[in-house]
């Protein structure tokens, strides 16, 4: 490891994420939102194949698209962005507010489901991401479920390309297209010209979801890759 | 911020979620709105057993609100027999779906901590020194 990569890895934490990641997402808000829209296979299969009236939690929503996929449940949603949330809002039945997966402001051993997709692979260390898993899993109510969705460090067929050699703490560039009509609209986050943001990912290894599902003291029900995603469903331990 | 969300919402302070008094959250200086959405009768009726009835009462008797019923409505009391939505499941719609807060701030009652809705969006993000 160079010095520099040293230092940027003792860095890492709360502050780490807040500039490379929170306040990323928080500008690029409605440019990533409109780019999301299309439920993952896994995903949709577990939140169709909930009960109507469970009621459970989507922590991390982003613009909320996973709202969409079933009405005759109740979710809330979470997200640390405030600009995504408020995309995510316009998703009835359900609801939406701004909070930390570390901080969920939600009741304990309550919620028939949870999901979390794409976000514990923002947390920066490896204590943060267990601790975030252990949160997630916190909520659910005994024989509850959780969803938990990360980038893959095995995507070689992706256009990222990245293999199991590759480092797994990466600065990932997001480019947000100018427009000359832009300049026009001050209240538009569309700058004139082509601004790339970077944001801060781990990406996992081959069974390191497991892995970090069994120190946060839960159970593993069933865990697979899909698309450049490692995911695992989890129920919390005995305890 | 649908009323329905602070049946499942509670203080962001981990401290305070073995703490009885920081559930339901208590809404001070609140600003309700009203969002017309389509009446699901079937979603009210599934949700139903999932709520902390006291907590909503006592949500809607801190906001003004009609009081509700001691208990919680039986499903012959929300669909006749023709399974048309009564009244009272008309008026629970109403109150757990089209009401909502569009601002003031949200109390918890074991550590006094106040979260801000604001566009009716509640702001759970704890100051750093509460982290
Ligand atoms: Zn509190």
């Amino acid at each position: 490891m160079a010095k520099n990569e040293q230092d940027e890895a003792l860095s890492r934490g709360e502050g780490y994420e807040e500039e490379h990641v929170h306040s990323v997402y928080e500008q690029i808000a409605s440019h990533f939102s409109s780019t999301r829209y299309k439920p993952w296979p896994i995903i949709e299969r577990f939140l169709k194949s909930l009960p109507a009236g469970s009621i459970g939690l989507d922590i991390g929503c982003g613009n909320g698209k996973y709202l969409a996929v079933n009405p005759d449940i109740f979710i809330v949603g979470s997200d640390r962005s405030h600009n995504l949330v408020k995309i995510a809002s316009q998703h009835q039945p359900h609801a939406v507010a701004v909070a930390d997966i570390l901080d969920l402001p939600h009741q304990v051993h309550f919620f028939d489901f949870a999901i979390s997709i794409a976000v514990v692979h923002h947390l920066s260390t490896p204590e943060r991401r267990i601790e975030a898993v252990r949160s997630i899993l916190q909520t659910l109510k005994p024989g509850g479920q959780a969803l938990v969705y990360v980038w893959a460090l095995e995507q070689e067929s992706s256009r990222r390309g990245w293999s199991e050699k590759d480092d797994q703490d990466v600065m990932v560039p997001w480019v947000m297209k100018g427009s000359k009509k832009a300049k026009n609209d001050s209240n538009s986050e569309t700058p004139s010209t082509d601004k790339t943001f970077h944001r801060y990912y781990h990406l996992y290894r081959k069974g390191e979801i497991e892995h970090d599902v069994e120190a946060a003291g839960g159970k593993v029900v069933e865990a697979g890759y899909e698309k450049d995603n490692w995911w695992a469903i989890a129920m919390r331990g005995e305890t | 911020m649908k009323l329905l969300t602070l049946n499942f919402l509670t203080c962001a302070i981990k401290t305070c979620k073995s703490n009885p008094a920081s559930f339901p959250l208590h809404p001070k200086d609140a600003e309700l709105e009203q969002i017309e959405i389509d009446m699901n009768p079937i979603f009210i009726r599934n949700i139903l057993p999932r709520l902390d009835w006291v907590a909503l009462k006592t949500l809607s008797s801190e906001l003004g609100l009609a009081s509700l019923p001691e208990d919680v409505p039986t499903e012959e009391e929300l669909m006749g027999e023709d399974g048309e939505a009564t009244q009272t499941l008309k008026d629970l719609h109403v109150l757990l779906m089209e009401t909502g807060i569009a601002s003031g701030r949200l109390c918890c009652g074991a550590c006094g901590h106040e979260y801000a809705v604001k566009e009716g969006i509640a702001n759970f993000l704890l100051p750093s020194h509460l982290v």
